[in-house]
């Protein structure tokens, strides 16, 4: 009962707290974040009260543990949902934000409509929200499986996917309200940070802790890939994010960096954010996911170890190509080209041991869609680690930086490689999660599989030619040796483009939806009554030896 | 050391120092006696598949 | 499974054996590239070549720059021209690492959905600004950007401005106490044509004290605003800075010489 009382009483306490902070405000959204953090522990309080087992307290039993016979996958479950749920409103928001460029009388005249508040907040609902809670929830049901144990610290699992979930509501709401640090995909205000590395340290915890408590001898590489994302993550937060509030009851801070110095580190972590979240956390999941799926082992896993110390160690290099021609001194932007150029070989050693985990079943590209997500999702991978080197080359990149060709290459990394990837994950996960016999529907991933991929392709498409355009109009001369273009004119001729976008765009929604009703019947204990993907050919009339008539 | 110092270390020996480096790390998980380790370590996902 | 016997000497499988091992050599490397690049640009003197006029800014100006941070003004515009025929000639000077000394944080951005914003300081009218801000379309009809109106009926903020010039001190921003202590007195004077500027002036040189929005009874946040964006690429004489530039590099070609 003492137990009780101290946790119940403990969450009350903080709720006063965080409702004192938002009366001693100095500024409304800080108010409202205070008010957030509140509501946020008395839900807490309530739900401690109302699910504690009274009945056993009464009679002076012990808490009973969970069963040991079976993995602990309540957060991975709840991290499933949650990936869905931030996954279409992140995309939804960027469907919004894309046709706000074709119409901009869709920014409606809101302050909190605009743009440039919606814009952050797209990005870091599909990278934070929807790739966060996919890599959370994958990285507990591996390191679960390929460890043999169940996960350390149950509670801090718990807390972890609760304060991550609270991180994405202050993030988000702060971005409506205009309360950001002003450096992209770090976006966050100082105490909103402050709460993220708590709910960081405690899923480093989480992790290693149940590698600790392994009955497997070895590490299997996936958890190498989740370890160095968690570590590095770790590092590029805190050292990005160190900035200097005006009040401690106020939302604005101040970078600790100004200028040249602030770039760099910025871009340091911006580009090792693709690195390590996009990149590193979704290999490890490839390395589970496609051999599973694939019911084949890794192709080659001394590839691997290679694989995943190149990548980590020339990743971290290459920030610097963000910023060529800048104010950056010049060495520092050919190192940032010259990694970025090698960083190709890695990338594709990865992208070669998934594709060729399959080598020997490469049918099953035909008549399993979930391994055809996951072969898409190795391509675009591939696609985007290479655009990437090429437009890292300074030549290149003094046409396409500032330009839409960018917003393209980040969208085929992100849309083909991150979401296919995740979209192939959740699909092997719902139906062993929940204990299912199967999907609801293999043709409905089919079709998802295709609106995908057509959207992508739109999307792409209308990017580069947008991305060239602007590049080649802003630096076009005249006979006359004038400037030819004026910016304007520039903008009016990317308004087919930003369409040709928005259509991909909503494909690629258009199949996420699709997903979650699939997702949501399967939970429902539904089955499709369907034909399935392939029929043997076999006709049994035909299969049979010429007999001479006599 | 002076930003020139540094600059004439990594065109000069540093960058052969790395190359060799790097060569030999890569050569590394090649080595004959880790083949037997790796193929088990690959395999080691399918040990559990008695999960729904 | 079959335990092998231990290998000698290190090998791999140590590292596939031990998470803490793991963990701190993955560390190791990842660490090594940011130390390599970031760490010197700290400590090599011409990461940022020594330009004059440059001055941390006015309170209003720090006000107006918050409200462009605040409204994501930097995902589509940009603040650094860079060193190319074309974009010299349609935004000016290209950018020196000087002139965002003192950006906490930099705003240099990375994409130009619109114009660079560096230089974009005089080149309009503060009437222009006001109904571009209100209603760009109104005066640039292939305009996408968003409608600001609101910045005209938002009073700025009545905060303290004392406590942001003082956060920024505290990260390198040379504020003097003084200049602190009367930053909510400059913030007024900045933007009320019927206070007297001269003490702000001396402070802050170049620094333009006027009504921005049209509104003398009040100070908005598009006075706020406007005062920044006028000011942006002003203080620095970048003609004068060119001839400096090349004395410091003869400078140190003759200490290298030597």
């Amino acid at each position: 009962m003492d137990g009780l009382v101290m946790k119940a009483g403990g969450w009350l306490v903080l709720a006063l707290l965080a409702l004192g902070m938002a009366a001693v405000a100095v500024d409304t959204p800080f108010a409202v974040h205070m008010c957030i953090v509140a509501i946020a522990c008395l839900a807490a309080l309530w739900f401690t009260i109302s699910r504690a087992n009274y009945d056993g307290i009464a009679r002076g039993i012990p808490k009973t543990s969970a069963n040991p016979s079976m993995y602990d996958d309540d957060p991975v479950r709840w991290g499933v949902i949650a990936t869905l749920f931030w996954g279409v409103a992140g995309m939804a928001a960027g469907l919004y934000v894309a046709l706000q460029l074709a119409f901009p009388a869709l920014n409606l005249g809101l302050e909190y409509t605009t743009f440039g508040r919606l814009r952050p907040l797209h990005t870091s609902a599909v990278i934070f929200a929807f790739g966060g809670n996919a890599l959370i929830a994958t990285s507990f049901y591996v390191v679960q499986r390929t460890c043999r144990a169940r996960l350390a610290f149950p509670a801090l699992a718990r807390f972890v996917f609760w304060g991550y979930q609270l991180f994405i509501v202050l993030a988000a709401t702060g971005y409506l309200m205009g309360v950001t640090e002003g450096k992209e995909y770090a976006e966050p205000e100082w105490y909103v940070d402050l709460w993220l590395t708590i709910v960081w340290v405690s899923y480093l915890a989480v992790f290693v802790g149940t590698i600790v408590k392994r009955t497997e001898p070895h590490i299997y590489v996936a958890n190498w890939f989740y370890l160095s994302f968690i570590l590095t993550v770790a590092m590029l937060h805190l050292v990005n994010n160190l900035s200097m509030p005006a009040s401690l009851f106020g939302s604005k801070s101040y970078s600790a960096f100004a200028g040249v110095q602030d770039a760099l580190t910025q871009w340091w972590y911006g580009h090792n954010a693709v690195g390590f979240f996009l990149t590193a956390g979704f290999l490890a999941m490839m390395y589970y996911f496609v051999p599973k799926q694939a019911e084949r082992p890794v192709y080659s896993y001394r590839l691997s170890i290679i694989h995943f110390w190149s990548l980590i160690f020339l990743y971290i290099w290459a920030g610097p190509h963000h910023l060529h021609y800048t104010a950056l001194p010049d060495w520092a932007q050919t190192l940032g080209m010259v990694f970025s150029v090698m960083l190709w070989m890695p990338s594709w050693g990865g992208m070669i041991n998934g594709l060729m985990t399959l080598n020997g079943a490469w049918d099953k590209i035909r008549t399993d869609p979930i391994i055809r997500m996951m072969v898409m999702a190795l391509a675009f991978y591939g696609m985007s680690t290479f655009e990437g080197p090429m437009m890292s080359i300074k030549w290149v990149n003094s046409m396409s930086h500032y330009t839409d060709w960018t917003i393209g290459h980040v969208h085929s990394g992100a849309l083909g490689w991150n979401g296919m990837i995740t979209f192939a994950c959740v699909y092997y996960l719902a139906p062993r999660l929940w204990s299912r016999p199967r999907l609801y529907s293999l043709r409905m991933v089919n079709w998802h599989f295709w609106l995908a991929t057509v959207g992508i392709v739109f999307y792409a498409a209308s990017m580069w030619v947008a991305g060239i355009m602007q590049g080649l109009m802003w630096r076009e001369y005249g006979s006359d040796g004038y400037l030819v273009y004026s910016f304007a004119e520039s903008v009016a001729a990317m308004h087919p483009m930003y369409l040709i976008r928005a259509t991909g765009g909503l494909l690629y929604l258009a199949g996420f939806i699709i997903m979650i009703v699939n997702v949501w019947a399967t939970l429902a204990r539904k089955v499709r009554d369907e034909l399935p993907m392939t029929e043997t050919p076999y006709n049994a009339a035909a299969d049979r030896p010429l007999v001479p008539a006599e | 050391m002076t930003y020139d110092t540094a600059r004439h270390f990594a065109d000069s020996l540093g960058l052969v120092v790395m190359a060799i480096l790097f060569l030999g790390l890569v050569a590394w998980p090649f080595r004959k006696g880790a083949r037997r380790r790796n193929e088990e370590a690959a395999h080691m996902i399918f040990k559990e598949d008695d999960h729904g | 499974m079959a335990t092998q016997p231990a290998e000698k000497g290190f090998s791999h499988k140590r590292l596939e054996r031990n998470v803490s091992l793991l963990g701190l050599l993955a560390l190791v490397t990842v660490t090594i590239g940011g130390i390599v690049e970031i760490a010197p640009l700290f400590w090599i003197d011409n990461t940022i070549e020594k330009v004059d006029g440059m001055r941390p800014y006015t309170p209003l100006e720090l006000a107006g720059r918050n409200i462009y941070i605040r409204e994501g003004c930097y995902v589509c515009h940009s603040q650094m021209i860079r060193p190319f025929r074309d974009e010299v000639e349609r935004y000016g000077h290209y950018s020196l690492s000087a002139e965002s000394m003192y950006d906490h944080p930099f705003q240099w951005g990375s994409k130009r959905t619109g114009p660079d914003l560096a230089r974009v300081g005089g080149r309009y009218s503060d009437e222009w600004h006001r109904a571009h801000l209100v209603d760009p379309r109104s005066v640039v009809p292939e305009s996408i950007m968003p409608p600001y109106a609101f910045l005209a009926q938002h009073d700025l903020q009545p905060r303290d401005m004392r406590t942001d010039l003082t956060a920024l001190s505290r990260v390198g921003v040379p504020y003097s106490k003084e200049e602190i202590a009367a930053a909510n007195d400059d913030l007024k004077a900045q933007a009320d044509p019927a206070s007297d500027a001269s003490a702000l002036q001396k402070r802050y040189p170049k620094a333009q004290a006027r009504d921005y929005d049209g509104d003398p009874t009040r100070i908005t946040e598009m006075d706020a605003l406007i005062a920044y964006l006028q000011m942006l690429g002003t203080l620095v004489d970048v003609d004068k800075a060119n001839p400096q530039e090349q004395a410091h590099a003869a400078a140190t070609s003759v200490e290298k010489a030597q």
